[in-house]
């Protein structure tokens, strides 16, 4: 096992990443700051390193991207397209589809600064978009947060994974900084794992034949469908909450945030640890589903306040909040338009909490 | 000119009776529908090419979005006028399946024109099957992108007024005036009318049958095929069935004459 470092950025290693878990196609429409993963996976096309990376191709529009994705997908390939906000925006009408088809497809997600065409800066305010489905219809994406470069190069693995075991999109939801962020990495050994895809629409053998559909024009159909599709979303819901926890075990104060800020945080917390504050750091890993147990786990042991650290106008503090289910108060600190919050910023606001 | 001179016999097998590539299930089309006609021509191509079996049909939304019900074929569902993405993403995957779609001209020409225009600039080896029949059928009648200067529909309740709403969009030519293509073709495919006579020609189902073969044939040989068929709506254009014809012959084939645009690889001389 090779154990050299390498230095890339962020959306260098989400696009290495994907290849080192043997994807087979790449659809992409270039936009900033996510750019570097089509142009990364152009570099690497037909590379004798990657022989299971058959089609790269650049379409039109996200629109076409998503949908030669949604076709991909359909014959069993191991598929992953990579956008930003207006881009993802875009993208919600395939990703409907495929969650309505049960497709095994990857999105990734740098969140920029928005609304609208907004800049080029970090932000979160897309986290409603990926956790709370976005498209048209009642579905369920599963949502992973990276929080560094060695995280961008393992989670395309991990994705296609968790997308193959349910048939469900999942979405990597990183952000402008981390995706144009550079850091020393070891890119994780990935196995290429091989699905099985006995429901792929590859051509009909003998008398079975596959059709992948997300209209049942029967109401009593469409709703065994959603019925299936709930439990499956239960399902996942059970088995596949992912944290992490940081200084938890004697906090009487924790922080909760995800991504680049969990790292913003967890300086914060070791600040206000030589302070004499005992703070502690919840990280969700999986976004959705939203690990509220483990969180409601510490609400139960008795921690009285939770401050959410995010880069948008307060969205996960809603799942917190559930999840704490009123055992604790709950603030918000946050910053918006592509800036990021100092530790500083931070370990003041708690100190004023725990006054 | 007489009946039978210019019913030309057909140059390959029209199969009669029940088809492997069709599931049996009635079809939900109104009569006098040409969708029906096109199912059955699509279905009896894909027999001849003996391709049942490496075929993915992918449903467009509109008049056709249940055809996976009637092809007996692996299908995949496209979102509303997406199926050439979906298309080129099954095809670049496997090059080795036979990928088609029937769209309407709502689905195609309007909210799905990039990627229609897209997949024939790339020269996709899949192939568009387009039913023009001028109006929005699925829903309900409205104006299409195809509709002809005065038509009325439920949007264009005093007829279309072209100088306000732009002139009707010519697939076919847009697409043969691209590089990517290899075969464009415009038919007419309801039986049509003899002069003033109530008798009335196969020609166009006939003329519909070998450009559906030959499409599929140009695909197979790796280009991208589109062929377009003026069709009827009586339903929406609120017209009995043999109405419907005279009118789709008196006006939508004069708005979108019939032609080959575009044959590289000459299959029609074959």
């Amino acid at each position: 096992m090779t154990t050299q470092k390498d230095f890339v950025k962020g959306n260098e290693a989400l696009a290495l990443g994907a290849l080192k878990a043997g994807m087979n196609a790449y659809f992409a429409y270039p936009i900033t700051p996510s750019s570097e993963v089509p142009e990364t996976l152009a570099r690497e096309f037909r590379s004798p390193e990657y022989p299971e990376f058959k089609v790269f191709l650049q379409a039109a529009s996200e629109l076409e991207a998503i949908n030669m994705v949604i076709g991909a997908a359909s014959t069993g390939a191991k598929v992953m397209t990579a956008t930003s906000g207006p881009g993802f925006s875009l993208k919600q009408e395939g990703i409907s589809y495929a969650a309505g088809m049960e497709l095994p497809i990857l999105v990734s997600n740098v969140n920029r600064a928005g609304p609208g065409l907004g800049n080029l800066g970090p932000e979160q305010s897309d986290y409603f978009q990926t956790t709370k489905g976005g498209g048209h219809g009642g579905y369920k994406n599963i949502v992973l947060a990276p929080n560094s470069v060695q995280e961008m190069a393992a989670f395309p693995g991990l994705g296609f994974s968790l997308a193959f075991k349910y048939r469900n999109p999942v979405i990597i939801l990183t952000d402008a900084f981390l995706g144009q962020l550079k850091e020393d990495i070891v890119f994780p050994k990935i196995p290429q794992e091989k699905f099985e895809t006995p429901w792929a629409a590859t051509g009909a053998r003998g008398a079975e034949r596959h059709v992948l559909a997300s209209m049942h024009l029967e109401f009593v159909d469409q709703n065994i469908h959603a019925e299936h599709l709930m439990s499956k979303y239960e399902e996942i819901d059970r088995s596949e909450q992912r944290s992490e926890m940081y200084m938890t075990d004697d906090a009487e104060i924790v922080l909760v945030a995800y991504g680049i800020v969990s790292r913003l945080a967890r300086r914060a917390v070791n600040e206000l640890r030589a302070k004499g504050v005992r703070a502690g750091l919840f990280r969700p890993v999986t976004l959705s589903p939203f690990p509220a147990v483990e969180l409601g786990k510490l609400a139960e042991k008795g921690i009285g306040k939770f401050i959410v650290v995010e880069l948008n106008m307060g969205q996960m503090i809603q799942d917190v909040k559930l999840a704490v289910g009123g055992r604790a108060s709950v603030e918000l600190v946050h910053k918006l338009g592509g800036l990021l919050p100092t530790s500083k910023d931070v370990v003041g606001r708690v100190e004023v909490a725990v006054r | 000119m007489t009946i039978a001179q210019e019913v030309a016999a057909p140059e390959f097998e029209v199969k009669l009776g029940r088809l492997t590539t069709l599931t049996g299930k009635p079809t939900h089309y109104c009569a006098g529908c040409e969708h029906g006609i096109l199912t059955r021509l699509v279905a009896n191509a894909i027999e001849e090419l003996d391709m049942r079996e490496k075929t993915v049909y992918v449903d467009s939304v509109g008049c056709s979005v249940f055809a996976h019900e009637y092809f007996n074929t692996d299908a995949v569902q496209a979102p509303h006028g997406r199926a050439p993405a979906v298309m080129s993403g099954i095809k670049r995957m496997r090059p080795d399946l036979l990928v088609l779609s029937v769209q309407g001209d709502g689905d195609a020409v309007s909210i799905g024109l990039l990627e229609l225009v897209y997949s024939a600039s790339r020269g996709e080896p899949i192939t568009v099957f387009l039913v023009n029949n001028g109006i929005y059928g699925m829903t309900g009648g409205q104006m299409a992108p195809t509709t002809p200067g005065g038509m009325v529909t439920t949007t264009t309740p005093y007829g279309r007024d072209t100088k306000y709403t732009g002139t009707p969009m010519d697939a076919s030519k847009l697409l043969a005036g691209l590089e990517g293509p290899s075969y464009v073709k415009r038919v007419f495919l309801p039986v049509s009318p003899i002069g003033s006579t109530e008798m009335y020609s196969a020609r166009g189902p006939l003329e519909g049958a070998k450009s559906v073969l030959n499409a599929l044939k140009v695909q197979m040989m790796g280009g991208f095929s589109f062929v377009e068929f003026i069709s009827t709506c009586s339903i929406n254009w609120k017209m009995s069935v043999l109405e419907s014809k005279r009118y789709s012959n008196d006006v939508l084939a004069k708005a979108f004459p019939p032609g080959l645009f575009k044959d590289k690889f000459g299959v029609e001389k074959k």
